[in-house]
């Protein structure tokens, strides 16, 4: 369906291809999953499919794509779109007109299909991707995972054979997320659709490709195969081949059932490592130790979870009556160095918060009490209110009702200049923080912001991001470079508070793991951390505590382990795994083996 | 009635029931009542003109962003009004009058600014007189902000002819652009604060414009990729000889236009003028149909002219009408004087005619049971809607599937949705165009210029 002959792209006034021999084809009806770190040409791999790839971006194109046998070379964007769907990473710059059922239909409008055959399956379409509900509304009221479907829609009207999805579960939380893959599954199974799919979440993806096309590095030659053999050999993984390749299985499990399956040798063993490797762990007592709560409590209790109550439903129901007593007793020497200093002065504290945003009220009666040193992650739904939180802890937005205090003062009634040094946010998009033509420019104007000392915020740059050129613009940085400059700019202030909106937004897996190292670090020195997301991953990797918001209000607020294993949408895949025990990462894991 | 309103609500999908009167209804209305608004100054009738705009809005405007901008216009009025009373005020008015309300102190203007008074008298008539006159642009305005509320503005343009359709997307990406631009301001706005920098001010303002202008050309470049993507601008093949006569007749016409209008307006053209604009408007409009034969767009849901919309179109067209004959009539009901001040009458006929303009309250779907005729319009339409609906839906469980199968398999079922055969006929060959590869993914049509176009892009 898709043939790449000894492709090779060339962007103009880049010296090198920016992919080079790329060599192979997607048989019909077949989900064919690119994976690689960022910067290795993904995004161009799919420009070329839909022919955006050199018509629209320029660049010279050597080889051959063929699509449906039509050759990309004679046909232009626009006379594939018959053939091939294309859907970006950002739903909303996608949208042509302003309604649902208008946005279906502009691609087929476009095609000329006649107006019967067009009612028909804008209404099919509807059904399909759930939408039917929603046919009226306008596009910009629509919460992200809605917008992706109808984005996803507006090219399946058309009736593609090929579909290509740049990325289309990253802005997304877990269970939107789901949605939207189930809906790609679905065309592939039903319809027979061609799909071609760029992710860097790979933990979300990889157990629906048929195949996984890998970049491993920028100019290194693809490598295409079944995905547990791809995945065996990948710089980036989902944590669930990280766990199996520590474990040794072989074929690699790509799903957390299969690895479920085959972990009870593991879960065994991982039990008598603890239970005599970790002299200070034990004080999990017996009693609610078999609902797997709390990390310290696997030391003691593990092993006759592992012997008795190895089926999945066990963990479930003791876990509430449980849950206190882990609380109360449980506690593992990270989690019992943050509370500690729980009972002193807390950074931030947030008292029956109320925020009205014309009729909708996106904050409802909202409590929480941040202590130094802590690391929160604020999870939930796109559009549960998160970033509203985060917004009115800096001052952007004006509590209809509560209070706000941070650091002693009030953020939106305190002057910017004053606030700027006692929290700090990332916002979604990095760039919005960034000037300046340069990054020692951006750092110069950073240290003036901040009243601190010159070069304080280069000396920050320099530890975050090694190796970056003065005379860089920021604009052609990585994602993850542009949020480790941002990061520095706000530290620059050093801010006792570090709020983070989405940080792992298109960050690749290595580019995740420094800036978890760097916080780790922000963490140790006493700074209280609060991220935003909906990386389960990233939350299991680095909080201590975990809110759950749902339509403004908080609905959990706990130790990671606690709140984290008792939600099937929230819960990691090692946890999955390896559940009723209560192990977050595929490091601990790692650690307690050693 | 109320029982009949319930049940078209659940019948109907909701999405075009609100805008199922044809746009260019509502806006002849509206611009109806705004001609009927130019024909006097009687601020009685004005504020009955208002009312009854307003009363319409209010019952049958749909809820959706655009919809809002009712109370902008509103608010624009109102600054004409106190604008125009002002000037008044400060500049003084022709009108003579005795009644003097305030004398301002005068600003001596030097010799050549002869003619212009700055201060002095404010007389009542001249006060009477701007108010009048202000409360007639008002109104205007009003009647526009109505057709703005009652039917989205790029609804409108997707009733252009085909030629012009992609000059009319860009119309409407263009409108879509003003809100996105304005939310990313208060984004880097946002930001500045977070930077510790001030974020009110002028100077706030104009630190975020270069990264705000640079968004929306990076936002345009992708929208215009996406569209690319998406088969915009796609042309089918027209022969050499037809796209040459399009350009002829275009061409011809427009020049045609400009002669006949010249011709119109010169004292001596008089004998040749309208002839020659007719046929040069007659000329660009057949060229502008034959251009849109190179498009093989096709229109989805196109607003249909219903007996509502011609109703609702009359309704605006018969006050207009009937407020240019009562001016000519009775110039003196429709303006009153203001030398010497009296108060203003109502003058009944005239009344009576601007009550016309509320028939769409009655008429249009969302408000209230009209008379015979519209009962008889709506109903027909839900029995239509309710019917291809039900057919879907026959169509989409009957292949024994689920609802997944229901994407592909809904076309080969979907003879039992036999409203007609020509939709039978053309579900089938969704069919196999869909199931065939050989052919291509040549989407099924029946109008010869799209399967010319199909046959252009398939390279064997």
């Amino acid at each position: 369906m898709i043939r790449f002959e000894s492709v090779s792209v060339t962007y103009d006034g880049a010296a090198e291809p920016t992919v080079r021999g790329i060599d192979f084809e997607v048989p019909e009806g077949e989900l064919v999953l690119l994976a690689g770190p960022s910067g290795v040409g993904k995004s161009t791999v799919l420009g070329a499919v839909s022919g955006l790839v050199p018509h629209f971006t320029g660049g010279t194109l050597a080889g051959r794509v063929t699509v449906a046998g039509r050759d990309t070379r004679t046909h232009k964007p626009r006379e594939l779109a018959d053939v091939v769907g294309t859907v970006g990473q950002d739903p909303l710059s996608h949208f042509v007109t302003d309604t649902v059922e208008d946005e279906l239909a502009y691609g087929m409008e476009s095609l000329g299909l006649p107006p019967d055959v067009m009612r028909r399956r804008v209404e099919e379409t509807l059904d399909l991707l759930g939408l039917a509900p929603l046919r009226d509304r306008p596009l910009a009221t629509l919460s992200g995972g809605q917008q992706q479907r109808v984005a996803i829609g507006s090219v399946l009207t058309p009736h593609p054979r090929v579909l290509v999805l740049d990325e289309p579960t990253s802005a997304l939380d877990p269970a939107a997320a789901e949605e939207v893959l189930a809906v790609v599954q679905r065309l592939v199974h039903d319809l027979g659709t061609t799909v071609l799919m760029a992710e860097h979440r790979l933990e979300r993806v990889v157990q629906y490709a048929d195949r996984i096309a890998l970049l491993p590095a920028p100019g290194a030659p693809l490598v295409v195969g079944a995905p547990d053999e791809v995945m065996a050999v990948s710089p980036v993984c989902p944590p669930v081949v990280e766990l199996g390749r520590l474990a040794g299985w072989t074929p690699l499990p790509l799903t957390v059932r299969d690895a479920r399956r085959r972990a009870e040798p593991l879960r065994e063993r991982l039990a008598e490592h603890a239970g005599d490797g970790r002299p200070g762990a034990g004080a999990g007592d017996a009693g609610s130790g078999d609902s797997g709560l709390g990390v310290g409590e696997r030391a003691g209790t593990g092993p006759a979870v592992a012997g008795a109550t190895p089926a999945p439903p066990a963990k479930t129901p003791p876990h509430t009556s449980a849950g206190w007593t882990g609380r109360l007793f449980g506690r593992a020497s990270r989690r019992a160095a943050t509370e500690a200093p729980a009972e002193s002065a807390p950074v931030a504290e947030v008292t029956g918060l109320g925020v009205r945003r014309g009729r909708v009220e996106a904050l409802r009666r909202v409590d929480l009490a941040l202590s130094p040193g802590e690391t929160v992650a604020l999870m939930g739904r796109n559009g549960a209110g998160k970033s509203t939180l985060l917004g009115s802890l800096v001052g952007l937005v004006r509590p209809t009702s509560g209070t706000v205090r941070v650091g002693g003062v009030v953020p939106y009634r305190t002057p910017p200049q004053e606030l700027v040094r006692r929290v700090g946010l990332v916002p979604q998009e990095p760039r919005d923080l960034l000037y300046a033509e340069t990054v020692a420019a951006e750092c110069a104007a950073a240290d003036r912001d901040a009243e601190a000392a010159p070069g304080t915020c280069r000396a920050l740059v320099g530890e975050l991001l090694p190796g970056v050129a003065d005379g860089t613009h920021p604009r052609d940085l990585s994602e993850g470079q542009r949020l480790a400059l941002a990061l520095a700019v706000v530290l620059a202030a050093r801010p006792p508070l570090v709020l983070l909106d989405e940080p792992t937004r298109g960050l690749d897996y290595a580019a995740k793991a420094r800036l978890i190292t760097h916080l780790r670090a922000l963490a140790r020195d006493g700074r209280t951390i609060v991220l935003a997301t909906h990386d389960v991953e990233l939350a299991a990797e680095l909080a201590d505590r975990v809110v759950l918001l749902a339509e403004g209000e908080v609905i959990a607020d706990g130790p990671t382990a606690d709140v984290v294993v008792s939600s099937p949408s929230f819960a990691p895949q090692v946890t999955k795994i390896l559940a009723p025990q209560p192990w977050l990462t595929v490091a601990q894991v790692r650690e307690a083996l050693r | 009635m109320a029982d009949r309103e319930g049940a078209p609500g659940t019948a109907r999908p909701r999405g075009h029931s609100s805008l199922a009167v044809h746009p260019g209804a509502w806006w002849l209305w509206a611009l109806g009542l705004g001609t009927a608004a130019t024909r006097t100054t009687n601020p009685l009738l004005l504020a009955l003109l208002l009312a009854v705009s307003a009363y319409v809005v209010t019952t049958c405007r749909p809820d959706t962003p655009w919809s809002r901008s009712y109370g902008a216009f509103l608010k624009l009025a109102l600054a004409v009004i106190v604008l125009r009373l002002l000037f008044a005020v400060v500049l003084g008015s022709p009108i003579p009058g005795t009644h003097i309300v305030v004398t301002l102190p005068e600003v001596p203007l030097p010799h050549w600014a002869q003619g212009i008074r700055l201060g002095g008298r404010v007389t009542a008539e001249g006060l009477l007189f701007a108010a009048y006159d202000a409360l007639r642009l008002a109104t205007l305005l009003v009647c526009v902000g109505a057709a703005n509320a009652l039917a989205s503005p790029t609804r409108l343009l997707k009733a252009l002819p085909g030629a012009l359709y992609e000059a009319g997307v860009a119309v409407v990406v263009a409108l879509t652009f003003a809100p996105n631009l304005i939310a990313d301001a208060r984004r880097l706005r946002a930001a500045r604060r977070l930077r510790g920098r001030p974020d009110r001010g002028l100077r706030g303002l104009l630190h975020v414009g270069l990264p705000v202008l640079e968004g929306a050309l990076e936002r345009s470049v992708a929208l215009a990729a996406a569209m690319d993507a998406r088969g915009y601008g796609r042309t089918a093949d027209v022969p050499a000889p037809v796209r040459r006569t399009t350009a002829a007749l275009t061409l011809g016409g427009l020049l045609g236009v400009c002669a006949g209008t010249y011709g119109l307006l010169t004292e001596a053209g008089g004998s040749y003028g309208m002839p020659v604009l007719l046929a040069g408007s007659a000329a660009a409009l057949a060229g502008l149909w034959l251009g849109g034969r190179r498009t093989p767009r096709t229109r989805y849901r196109p607003d249909r002219w219903t007996v509502r919309a011609c109703l609702i179109a009359g309704s605006g067209a018969t006050v207009a009408a009937l407020l240019t004959l009562a001016a000519s009539a009775d110039p003196a009901a429709l303006h009153p004087g203001v030398i010497p001040l009296t108060a203003p009458e109502l003058p009944l006929w005239p009344a009576v005619a601007v009550l016309l303009g509320l028939l769409p309250a009655f008429a249009a779907p969302t408000g209230g049971g009209g008379g015979r005729e519209t009962a008889v319009a709506l109903d027909s339409d839900d029995a239509r809607t309710s019917l291809s609906l039900s057919a879907l839906r026959r169509g989409r469980t009957s292949p024994g599937g689920d609802g997944a199968g229901a994407g592909s398999s809904s076309a080969s079922a979907s003879p039992s949705a036999s409203a007609t055969s020509a939709s039978v006929a053309s579900s089938a060959s969704v069919t196999s165009a869909a199931s065939d590869p050989a052919s291509g993914a040549a989407p099924p049509s029946a109008s010869a210029s799209v399967k010319s176009s199909l046959s252009e892009e398939q390279p064997s």
